[in-house]
């Protein structure tokens, strides 16, 4: 059973999207990470991701990449991250930690999904890793209970989308554009077809995310998704201080409980 | 000795037993561990590539670019002064740095030049690190009409002023990488960040045989032409099959190439030659497959160098081409199965070579070159007068001139 499907079971009979936010830990430092995280769980945030920084993180814009930078040279370490899971989880948090590969590839799949478990973590995202290349990880996950959390993308083919979600648990991670994380100014109109696909194929929640900052375009996602994502904003607000992080979430998770028709937000 | 099965008339784009399989791994190395967003960009490109080496009109137009462009075939020659300081063993050079835009680069640049047009696709970006596969990338666009952008970390585009002029000279829009450690693995991070923001119309031209299936074997497709070549001369010139093939890895794809010329000769030795930078023990160096580990990096399993938390390190080495903390997959599977053999160089050994072929043979070479003939300094003294050496000269050394003036003063009043 997903540890992630009670959320989404609540928030479904709540008639409303789930907010999901990111930050990477260590950023800006570890404990200051789990005090902004634990601050956007309690001001709205369903389901948080605990971001594990990587060297080269390929599929993230500047926000992202100077947050994971600046963790890294303040001495991030990859079982830091179980701290930071853990600090989040006891304050009832649903925490998932996304990662690149290579960090869990060279920590041991199974003994990461062991050390995740332990710390109260409920999946990974997988941002680099496929589903075909991810046999290890999916013995290690059904060991230790632990959700799979891959990507589809609007370039997706059919098949590509069944074989992913057929190898999914929890929720799947729509990416709204083609790209690089970021805050955009709007949602490209690419996000509602791509859940319209997916959904076709399977009754398993669906995230969307990539460029979301505002109340209204979590309201204009929520219209068709069972949850918002929002990363880069989150990033930018945690640098400033926790005032605005709060602010940002509260904003965000009244979006999420408005489900605008989509195109009619402003 | 046996001869190859029609090694007279191969172009590198047959099918045979070294393929890697349908996912593309070489052994346990290779694969694709990249963004599922493209991995509809790969699908195409494989279906593409698989097309397109059947096709003998792709293939006569590769061949008669390579030709009547690039100037193939490039010629072997025999360096008998510089042998003189290798043990007396036979030196032979393939002179890969007379092909048109000074290095092997330009092979499999227009091979994947006409797979983009053969796609439909307008718009190619490329990573360099050194600026050889930029000014080839630069160069082939023109040629054929494509827009081109070039990715260069900050650092190199300072160290390699002149290759940014040239890209630009060619059409070409150089954009400086700021992040990380600002050189090729930066630039490579950059060119991904814009192919999957881009993927419909772009294709990402990447210039050395690593990433994701079916670069690693597209590229070294269109590398094995050095081998091919190399083989057929070296039987026709010195009468017999070298006992060594000596080639510098950085990515790995000039060593991959000519390796393969030989690659069934069980008796002819594949050594491939990284940079030892100032010195394995200083821990500044690109010694991949000698000091990594395997891990995932730029799309596939390969060895790498990365600290205990899998955080890739910054490579160094003298020679911009070489400052890379990956390596080709295949490269990797060699290494492990023992069909090949990797040593280290160091920036000092390198440029001792460099100067020392510049003045014996009266050939400068590229600093990355510098490494397999420094590799064959060794060999020769190893396998003494009766030995027979075979090196890749991948590339020519004008573009090294900054970096040799500095390093042996040859500039001012005092040189």
């Amino acid at each position: 059973m997903s540890r992630l499907a009670t959320v989404f079971e609540a928030t479904r009979a709540e008639n409303r999207a789930a907010l999901v936010g990111y930050l990477p830990a260590g950023y800006p430092t570890v404990d200051g990470s789990a005090e902004v995280l634990t601050a956007m769980v309690e001001s709205g945030c369903d389901i948080v991701e605990v971001g594990l920084p990587f060297s080269d993180p390929v599929m993230d814009g500047p926000t992202i990449q100077l947050a994971a930078e600046q963790a890294l040279r303040g001495g991030f370490r990859v079982k830091d991250v179980f701290r930071v899971v853990e600090r989040v989880a006891s304050t009832g948090g649903h925490a998932v930690v996304m990662t690149y590969w290579n960090p869990v590839y060279r920590y041991g799949v199974d003994a990461f999904a062991r050390d995740l478990a332990a710390a109260g973590g409920l999946g990974i995202i997988t941002p680099d890793l496929i589903v075909d290349e991810a046999d290890e990880w999916v013995a290690a996950s059904e060991t230790h209970g632990l959700d799979r959390i891959f990507l589809v993308a609007p370039a997706s083919t059919e098949e590509r989308i069944v074989t992913t979600v057929a190898r999914s648990s929890g929720f799947l991670y729509a990416a709204s554009v083609m790209g690089v994380t970021g805050a955009r100014d709007a949602i490209s109109n690419a996000a509602p077809d791509l859940v319209r696909r997916v959904r076709a194929h399977t009754d398993m929640p669906i995230g969307v995310g990539l460029g979301v900052r505002s109340g209204a375009q979590a309201a204009e996602i929520a219209a068709y998704a069972d949850a918002v994502i929002v990363g880069s904003a989150f990033v930018s607000q945690a640098g400033e201080g926790i005032d605005g992080v709060r602010t940002l979430a509260g904003e965000l998770a009244e979006g999420v409980r408005s489900r605008v028709a989509a195109g009619q937000a402003s | 000795m046996t001869e190859h099965n029609g090694s007279d008339d191969r172009t590198g784009h047959e099918h045979d037993s070294h393929d890697p399989d349908e996912r593309g791994y070489f052994g346990e190395f290779g694969g694709r561990f990249i963004p599922e967003a493209l991995i509809p960009a790969l699908e195409e490109l494989s279906a593409e590539y698989d097309k397109a080496r059947l096709d003998p009109d792709f293939v006569n137009e590769l061949l008669r670019l390579l030709s009547d462009y690039a100037g193939r075939p490039s010629l072997l020659t025999e360096a008998p002064r510089f042998a003189r300081h290798a043990g007396g063993a036979q030196i032979w050079l393939k002179r890969e740095d007379l092909n048109h835009t000074g290095s092997h680069k330009i092979n499999n640049v227009l091979g994947q030049a006409l797979l983009t047009k053969r796609m439909g696709k307008k718009r190619v970006i490329a990573e360099t690190g050194a600026g050889q596969h930029g000014v080839a990338t630069a160069t082939a666009c023109a040629l054929l009409d494509l827009d081109c952008v070039i990715y260069m970390g900050e650092v190199d585009t300072e160290r390699q002023a002149l290759n940014v002029a040239r890209m630009r000279l060619l059409g070409a829009e150089v954009v400086p990488v700021k992040t990380g450690s600002r050189t090729l693995k930066d630039a490579i991070n950059e060119a991904l960040r814009d192919w999957v923001t881009n993927v419909e119309t772009t294709h990402y031209l990447l210039g050395t045989a690593a990433a994701s299936h079916p670069f690693p074997l597209m590229v070294r497709n269109f590398h094995r032409i050095i081998g091919i070549e190399a083989r057929r001369q070296m039987l026709a010139k010195a009468g017999r099959l070298p006992d060594a093939v000596a080639a510098c890895v950085g990515g790995g794809s000039n060593a991959i190439g000519i390796f393969h010329g030989f690659i069934d000769d069980k008796d002819v030795r594949l050594v491939g030659y990284e940079p030892a930078g100032h010195g394995i023990e200083s821990g500044e160096h690109g010694a991949t497959l000698s000091e990594g580990s395997p891990g995932l990096l730029h799309g596939s399993r390969s060895y790498l160098l990365q600290d205990e938390d899998g955080q890739i390190t910054e490579a160094y080495s003298i020679s911009a081409g070489l400052d890379y903390p990956g390596v080709g997959p295949e490269h990797s599977y060699l290494k492990d199965s023992g069909r090949a053999e990797y040593y280290s160089v160091t920036d000092d050994e390198a440029m001792e070579a460099f100067q020392l072929l510049s003045r014996t043979e009266g050939i400068i070479p590229a600093i990355e070159s510098s490494h397999a003939l420094a590799g064959a300094i060794r060999l020769g003294k190893e396998l003494g007068p009766d030995g027979v050496i075979l090196v890749s000269l991948s590339g020519r050394g004008d573009k090294d001139m900054d970096t040799a003036a500095k390093f042996f003063g040859l500039v001012g009043e005092d040189a």
